[in-house]
């Protein structure tokens, strides 16, 4: 990549351009302060515990093991791009609140979008599924079933 | 099933809600925590200048810097907010470097030096007592924090009418909280000369009372302002909140903006734990299974500091015996020093250690006797009118206990389940066990302190109203709770009621948001300050509506008269208030009913009311691994009144899914005091592959005591499912676990 050519990245349906100064920053760090996109938390920085998902082409990935060259071309998705752009919310949004499955709400932007991207895989997924789905992702307030409930309800929009 | 509603649901879930680590101002400064790579030395010297000297640094602060008062504490004041004379534990802070970038901070971090003499370090409590052993806090006297007793009926005679008796040795280990969000604190000197504080911290009015101290300032001169918070489930009280003074004492010294944002291994390695207990305990009892004594020795490991010991440790000593009724009892509690990361409140704070004692020592009992351990609960368990082990009589609310057992006995289908239970028998891998557990709780902070909360509700012109309560939002959804119990109280839509943004310089210190006291006492408040308003209003519209003011009664979004069919829309009713220039405005306040204790005895009515649960587990574990699965859990509660059912639900099943994690794969290790596990890799708190099935029974009977009628469940949730699936797992395995948590061997499962 040449020196005054800028790297593309569309964050949130935005074509966004990065600096050069900032391809090699930590892709938390940089949604984060760059880009004030803080609904990305930091909850352990080692990628343990999913507080930091966001999704990269649709798929669920943990910022704060990612550079931002590595999403470079890419499509990523924050929480703060998951409404609509009206601030209606999207039904797995509105599903999390209506079953309860939000506490504390810091590890809710990375569980919504975990689940989001498993849902456009697999949208008739059983308990199971969802556990198994679900398993990057800590929440120490919920013991999960709500946010299970959520995801169960949540699933019928996502039928084509 | 009923959608649940938060006022922070949107915010939460759309990423628009700000933690303390969100927040940004101009020029503010980052800082980090220095620690020393000791856990029991004479400091001699911390050297800074190379720190400084780093592009990039502003300051690096120590305890030379403080201008008010180091000595910390909410009992002793033995924490030093800035290691000065010795590092105790390995998690002492000894400088707080601020820097203008927090990566260069954490550089900086690493250059300041500490010089020290290493002294013996103690990590066994029981070795602390030894009369040579060297002292952790040498003007405290001995490595005793305190000690508490029950000395009730006559032990000996107790053990001498018994006809069975049984002892066991049980031992508890340190747990951590595991709150998503790390200790954070923003610190803003403002023009006023007030240092406003942002923080993750579960008790805003003791951060600003150690603030103060620290910074030699009043407390008018320290605004706390809530801030939506990650967790914090008791754990944010000492260590967050002098995260927060530090921060203040650096934006203070330095005039500007500075935010502190802890690391995942610095939390874990600063921030207290859950006590870990040593529990001796004999049980004897008659031949048709009453229990006649209990002999029980607590050894509590404090750790470094006192910070709750004492508390936690009273109730341990209170809740002793269980639900149960015992004639004879002596008990004996010591809370010690040692060179461990220090411990203090958790969710539970010392019911859930003792709970998986006695819930396991009734099983054991009842096999002895040969009955089931469930009529063994039943014949012993406290009932309407019964006087607890400290002599208080429960007659003052429902006495539930029988209730939620048959409950959770019934739904779980207990009896017919216990047939199958594989008790270690040879077919296939997955052994089968189910289990129970049950206790009773007393709520809120009983005799550790005083127990008052206050509510302001302050209405608008146009019928919109604000509201505030003295209890802080930790996550749990207690701006909720308010917002709901208000609503029912003045027969309007919740839509039209605004949680005020909390500040402890808007409203009275009400307390601590622990020791499930929140809703209790804030909807009690919320309660009284609305008795205030509607008394307010019915003064005024009463003669419109011609019916005395006692006769006005708030229905619909609407002011009705006694008999009468003349009504006024709450809206209107808000504008003839202000246009006859009568505020509606109400303060209310709550006071917890009385409570007494003697501690020479342990006797008297140490909480104001209880509360009941029990809980059941299906569980298998597989017979090759050791690896236990858990199926489906039960729990039955009695609230008192339900103010918002989602997020009751939500206590119930993350207290089940903390629980078990205590049971099964929770644990800080230390190696000579020193934490190897400081990551959520190799501390395992339940994932979502993790845990059971969960079904909440909610029972409501209102309690009297509690002017909403509502009680607390935060931790009553927690605390009796390590016994559940220590009990289940005996049942699938035939074999009994007596520490935690619980590891079985692979191979032969046990």
């Amino acid at each position: 990549m040449g020196a005054d050519k800028k790297m593309i990245i569309q964050i949130n349906r935005n074509d966004i351009a990065i600096p050069e100064r900032s391809t090699g920053m930590n892709l938390l760090t940089f949604l984060r302060e760059e880009l004030r996109l803080t609904g990305v938390k930091i909850g352990c920085g080692k990628g343990f515990c999913g507080s930091c998902t966001i999704l990269v082409d649709h798929k669920p990935a943990k910022a704060c093991q990612k550079t931002v060259v590595d999403i470079a071309g890419s499509s990523v998705l924050t929480i703060e791009g998951m409404a609509n752009p009206d601030g209606t919310l999207h039904p797995l949004q509105q599903a999390f609140i209506d079953a309860g499955a939000i506490q504390c709400g810091y590890c809710t932007p990375g569980m919504v979008l975990t689940a989001h991207g498993y849902l456009m895989r697999n949208p008739n997924p059983t308990r199971e599924q969802i556990k198994r789905a679900m398993a990057p992702n800590l929440c120490r307030c919920t013991g999960y079933q709500q946010i299970f409930e959520a995801i169960e309800t949540a699933a019928e929009h996502y039928h084509l | 099933m009923e959608k649940t509603w938060r006022n922070d649901a949107y915010a939460k879930v759309t990423g628009q809600a700000l933690y303390t680590n969100d927040l940004a101002f101009p020029d503010m400064l980052h800082a980090v925590p220095v620690y020393a790579d000791y856990v029991h030395a004479i400091i001699d010297q911390i050297h800074i200048q190379d720190a400084e000297d780093l592009d990039g640094v502003v300051k690096v602060i120590t305890s030379q810097d403080i201008p008010g008062s180091n000595r910390h504490g909410q009992i002793e004041k033995d924490y030093r907010i800035f290691a000065d004379d010795k590092i105790r534990y390995w998690g002492d802070v000894v400088a707080l470097v601020v820097a203008r970038d927090r990566k260069t901070a954490i550089e900086a971090a690493e250059l300041v030096k500490v010089e020290a003499t290493p002294l013996p370090s103690i990590h066994d409590p029981e070795a602390a007592l030894k009369p040579d052993a060297i002292l952790i806090h040498e003007e405290h006297g001995s490595n005793i924090i305190n000690t508490h007793r029950i000395r009730r009926g006559d032990i000996e005679k107790g053990f001498d009418a018994s006809d069975i008796i049984i002892e066991h040795k049980f031992q508890t280990q340190f747990v951590e909280h595991a709150y998503l969000e790390p200790e954070a604190a923003l610190a803003v000197p403002r023009a006023d000369g007030v240092i406003e504080i942002h923080g993750s911290m579960q008790h805003p009015f003791s951060t600003r009372r150690f603030t103060a101290a620290l910074l030699g300032m009043r407390l008018s001169d320290v605004e706390v302002v809530g801030t939506p918070m990650g967790g914090g489930f008791g754990g944010k009280d000492d260590t967050a909140a002098v995260v927060c003074a530090r921060t203040a004492l650096a934006a203070k010294l330095l005039g500007k903006p500075v935010k502190v944002n802890y690391d995942r291994e610095w939390s874990i390695r600063e921030s207290y734990k859950r006590h870990p207990y040593r529990v001796t305990y004999k049980m004897g009892l008659s031949s048709d299974g009453l229990i006649k004594a209990v002999r029980c020795e607590i050894i509590a490991d404090g750790g470094a500091y006192c910070s709750t010991t004492p508390w936690v440790t009273w109730r341990s000593t209170v809740q002793c015996c269980g639900p149960y009724q015992v004639d004879h009892v002596h008990c004996d509690t010591v809370g010690v020093y040692t060179n461990n990361v220090f411990t203090g409140a958790m969710r539970g704070f010392g019911s859930p250690q003792m709970n998986f004692v006695v819930e396991q020592m009734v099983e054991l009992a009842a096999e002895k006797v040969g009955m089931s351990a469930v009529e063994l609960r039943r014949k012993n368990m406290v009932q309407q009118g019964s006087a607890t082990i400290t002599g208080q009589v429960l007659d003052n609310h429902t006495v539930s206990m029988g209730e939620v057992l048959n409950a959770v006995i019934e739904d779980i289908d207990y009896d017919e389940k216990l047939k199958q239970c594989s008790f270690g028998k040879p077919e296939g891998d997955e052994l089968y066990g189910i289990g129970l557990a049950m206790s009773y709780r007393g709520m809120s902070l009983g005799a550790e302190g005083a127990d008052f909360c206050a509510a302001i509700i302050n209405a608008q012109f146009d019928g919109s109203i604000l509201l505030e309560v003295g209890i802080h939002e930790n996550g749990q959804g207690a701006e909720s709770a308010f917002i709901l119990a208000l609503a029912a109280e003045l027969g309007v839509n919740r839509e039209r009621i605004r949680y005020r943004q909390s500040s402890t310089s808007s409203i009275p210190d009400s307390g601590t948001t622990v020791a499930s006291r929140g809703t209790l006492m804030g909807t009690g408040a919320v309660v009284r300050a609305a008795d205030e308003f509607k008394k307010k209003m019915s003064q005024v519209v009463a003669p419109s509506l011609k019916c005395n003011p006692e006769e006005v009664h708030f229905k619909d979004d609407r002011l009705h008269g006694g008999q009468s069919d003349h009504s006024i829309s709450f809206d209107r009713a808000i504008r003839v208030m202000y246009l006859n220039r009568k505020f509606p405005f109400a303060f209310g306040e709550f006071q917890g009913p009385s409570v007494t204790w003697d501690e020479k005895q342990g006797r008297g009515k140490p909480y104001f009311t209880w509360v009941y649960g029990c809980q059941a587990i299906e569980l298998t574990v597989n017979k090759q691994t050791g690896r236990v699965k858990l199926l489906n859990a039960i729990a039955a509660h009695d609230v008192g009144r339900v103010v918002n059912p989602g997020m009751l639900n939500g206590q119930i099943y993350g207290g089940i899914a903390m629980g078990s994690g205590y049971a099964l794969s929770e644990e800080v290790q230390l190696d000579a005091g020193k934490i190897t596990n400081l990551n959520l890799n190799n501390y395992r708190i339940l994932r979502s592959t993790d845990v059971p099935e969960m079904k909440a029974i909610v029972i409501e009977n209102r309690d009297p005591n509690s002017p909403f009628g509502a009680k607390g469940i935060g931790e009553p949730t927690n605390e009796i499912m390590a016994p559940a699936i220590a009990n289940a797992v005996y049942r699938a395995t035939g074999k009994r676990f007596f520490n935690l948590p619980i590891k079985i061997d692979a191979q032969n499962g046990s």
